[in-house]
């Protein structure tokens, strides 16, 4: 039965959060220090492309909905640090993050979350449905789980075509309650395909906090149950997503199945553009501000040395001109043809068959 | 408790009870609320139903009213709503389930075709399904191919299912008091772009048999039957023809199945000329069963192929001038009346 979540409560969790869960950041051996420049460079990206869309939804040059990947930055950029460029991830509604984290292109995304010609999906998906093929991305879904069994199918075709890439499969907690979640584990682990379940936990599936959707809030348990390894990481810490990834791709290579990664965290923004928070007391979410993943890393990359003040400054500036560019391009971009309606809907071929035009 | 039926309401103006002003959202809850102090079987399941209220504020105040055990936040689980939905309706509960959007009743598609809707018969009549299931439908505002969608086609071809989709504050008030009452499993479906239209709604409970159309303007012309808010739109575009001296019958069926054909066919037997109008798309739509049911049982009537107008056969797309070409709108309305005149 749900209730609201007191600010004792929160207090505790955070608590909780920091004896057991939170982890110094230390960067593994193999990463080098230009790797790790670029996992802040994409993380600031990202919070500075997402930081810009309620505005530009304000102003309505974003249509329909449009969920931030605020938060998550540590998660997306972490684990993708951790892959080859043949190695394929799928998305959840928060795409965002895990297309910049991927290598994709702030244009085309902008332009996409404009509905413009220009845009990944040609300005049919919009925010919540972008696919970069080239990049390895195979798409954002508005379905909660969806991409669970796609994600395996990926591995699927890896396996049978002994290919040597592995497939991420960014799934949120929400996810954990749908059947397909459990489905699709259990198939890869069967079938020890190559695909890392990577569960973003940020608590909350829009108003239910987690622990009141399930009575064992630890995901990572779950593994058990289909026979493959479970890891629990924080979340705000890009080096252990990275380091569980590492490890669970390793193991995906070499044939010996998939893996279940919580990378547990706290969203403290909105479920969505439009989210006025009423089901809890955002007093609650300054308190996990305080994990914030930018300002982590921006404090480990000048204590350890690696980077000064300037340079955190510098970056900043750089992945606010790219944004501002991307806004421009998508601004500026043409408005699809009608005549472009259809296209798509089946291979160019049947489309001709048939002859369905507009 | 007055039964109040067809066009008493909002047109006519021959409720004599005082009426107020309220939008649809209003009206779902306050029914909720009415039901939900009448009989303490009734629980409402979903995916923020609870503490937030529901994303459009439909299910507001009610957790705070009767409490956790009765208004129930559920974890995404579209299959276990509509199934644990099902098993507390044949045992003793009368379950209001909601689908956060209509588009994921289709991951609980199992329970509900495979289960819900042939319990009772399968069974031989030894359960009922006493089981509502509410959920946003429709298009317009950007939600792509995944949050638009509107299925009353899908599930009316199920026999075992009633679908209702009213588009007045007065027919949702009547509706979803007849379905909460309901014996077996009804499909309640809300436009999502429906939410904020008001009209007036008599004080005390009334309900709304399924199965009785409203004529919601009277016409000598053409008669127009309408699915969910694209009432509004023939409204609209029949006020524009009545300039140019066509007179269109605009009839809102208000529930999909059980479906007033007599309705209809009174009318169109006085129009000889027949408009469906609908939002989802056209192929294997309700509009094809209807114009197939009036052809079938008053062809020598008709002096003019009839016409559908509905959503074109492309999902969703994103972009607004795209998704605007999708939807139907009075244009195309009015275009559809001006051609079956023309014979």
């Amino acid at each position: 039965m749900s209730r609201r979540v007191t600010m004792e409560e929160t207090c505790t969790a955070v608590e909780t959060f920091r004896r057991d869960t939170l982890t110094p950041l230390e960067a593994p051996p193999d990463l080098s220090v230009e790797e790790q420049l670029e996992i802040y460079r994409k993380m600031r990206l990202i919070r500075e492309f997402d930081g810009s869309v309620k505005g530009l939804w304000k102003q309505n040059l974003i249509y329909g909905l449009a969920h931030s990947y605020i938060c998550a930055e540590a998660i997306g950029v972490g684990a993708c640090a951790a892959l080859k460029p043949g190695d394929l991830i799928t998305s959840t509604h928060r795409g965002h993050g895990h297309t910049i984290a991927k290598g994709g292109d702030p244009k085309r995304m902008m332009a996409e979350l404009m509905g413009k010609a220009a845009g990944y999906c040609g300005g049919k998906g919009g925010s919540m449905h972008i696919a970069a093929v080239d990049m390895g991305m195979l798409g954002a879904t508005g379905i909660v789980g969806s991409a669970m069994p796609i994600a395996v199918g990926a591995a699927l075709t890896a396996k049978t075509l002994h290919q040597d890439n592995v497939t991420v499969c960014f799934h949120g907690d929400g996810a954990t309650n749908q059947g397909v979640w459990h489905e699709s584990i259990n198939l890869a682990a069967a079938w020890h395909l190559p695909v890392i379940f990577l569960c973003e936990n940020n608590q909350w599936a829009i108003s239910l906090p987690y622990d009141q959707a399930v009575n064992n809030p630890e995901v990572a348990d779950r593994a058990k149950g289909y026979g493959i390894p479970g890891v629990s990481v924080d979340g705000f810490n890009p080096f252990a997503v990275y380091t569980a990834v590492r490890d669970a791709a390793e193991r995906a290579r070499r044939g010996e199945g998939p893996t279940l990664i919580e990378a547990k965290f706290y969203r403290y923004v909105g479920h969505f553009v439009a989210d006025d928070e009423r089901y809890r007391d955002t007093a609650c979410n300054v308190l996990w501000e305080q994990f914030d993943p930018l300002t982590r890393m921006a404090t480990y990359l000048v204590e350890s040395g690696i980077a000064s003040e300037a340079w955190i400054t510098e970056a900043g500036e750089a992945a606010e001109a790219i944004v501002a560019e991307a806004i421009e391009f998508a601004k500026a971009a043409p408005e699809p043809e009608p005549e472009t309606l259809y296209t798509d809907m089946y291979s160019p071929g049947f489309m001709k068959a048939q002859g369905i035009e507009l | 408790m007055q039964t109040l039926t067809s066009a008493a309401g909002e047109e006519g103006g021959a409720v004599s009870v005082p009426a107020r002003t309220m939008t649809i959202k209003q009206a779902i809850n306050e029914t909720l609320f009415e039901e939900m102090r009448r009989d303490p079987t009734i629980v409402i399941l979903g995916c923020d139903v609870g503490i937030r209220g529901n994303p459009f504020g439909v299910t507001k105040g009610l957790y705070e009213e009767f409490g956790a055990e009765r208004v129930l936040d559920t974890p995404i689980s579209e299959a276990a709503i509509i199934g644990s939905s099902l098993g507390a309706a044949a045992t003793g509960l009368r379950p209001i389930a909601e689908i956060l959007f209509s588009d994921w009743i289709t991951i609980g598609m199992d329970q509900l075709v495979n289960q819900v809707a042939k319990i009772r018969y399968m069974f031989g009549g030894t359960i009922s399904v006493p089981l509502v299931i509410r959920a946003p439908v429709g298009a317009g505002g950007g939600q792509a191919a995944q949050h638009s969608q509107s299925f009353e086609s899908w599930f009316s071809h199920v026999p075992g299912l009633q679908v209702v989709m009213p588009a007045t504050p007065y027919d949702v008030k009547g509706l979803l008091r007849t379905a909460i009452r309901s014996d077996d499993p009804v499909l309640f479906f809300e436009h999502k772009r429906g939410y904020e239209i008001k009209g007036e709604v008599p004080d005390g409970e009334y309900a709304i048999p399924f199965g009785v159309a409203d004529v919601a303007r009277a016409g000598t012309d053409v008669t127009v039957v309408v699915v969910s808010i694209m009432r509004h739109k023939a409204l609209a575009a029949a006020n524009e023809l009545s300039a140019l001296g066509v007179e269109c019958e605009v009839i809102d069926p208000r529930t999909i199945y059980p479906f007033d054909y007599g309705t209809v066919l009174k009318s169109v037997a006085k129009t000889h000329r027949l408009v469906v109008v609908h939002e989802s798309n056209r192929r294997s739509g309700i509009g094809g069963e209807i114009v197939s049911q009036v052809v079938e049982r008053a062809f020598d009537q008709l002096v003019a192929p009839p016409a559908i107008v509905a959503g074109l056969d492309v999902p969703m797309p994103y972009n607004r001038t795209l998704e605007a070409l999708v939807i139907p709108n009075e244009a195309r309305i009015r275009g559809a009346v001006l051609k079956v005149m023309a014979r």
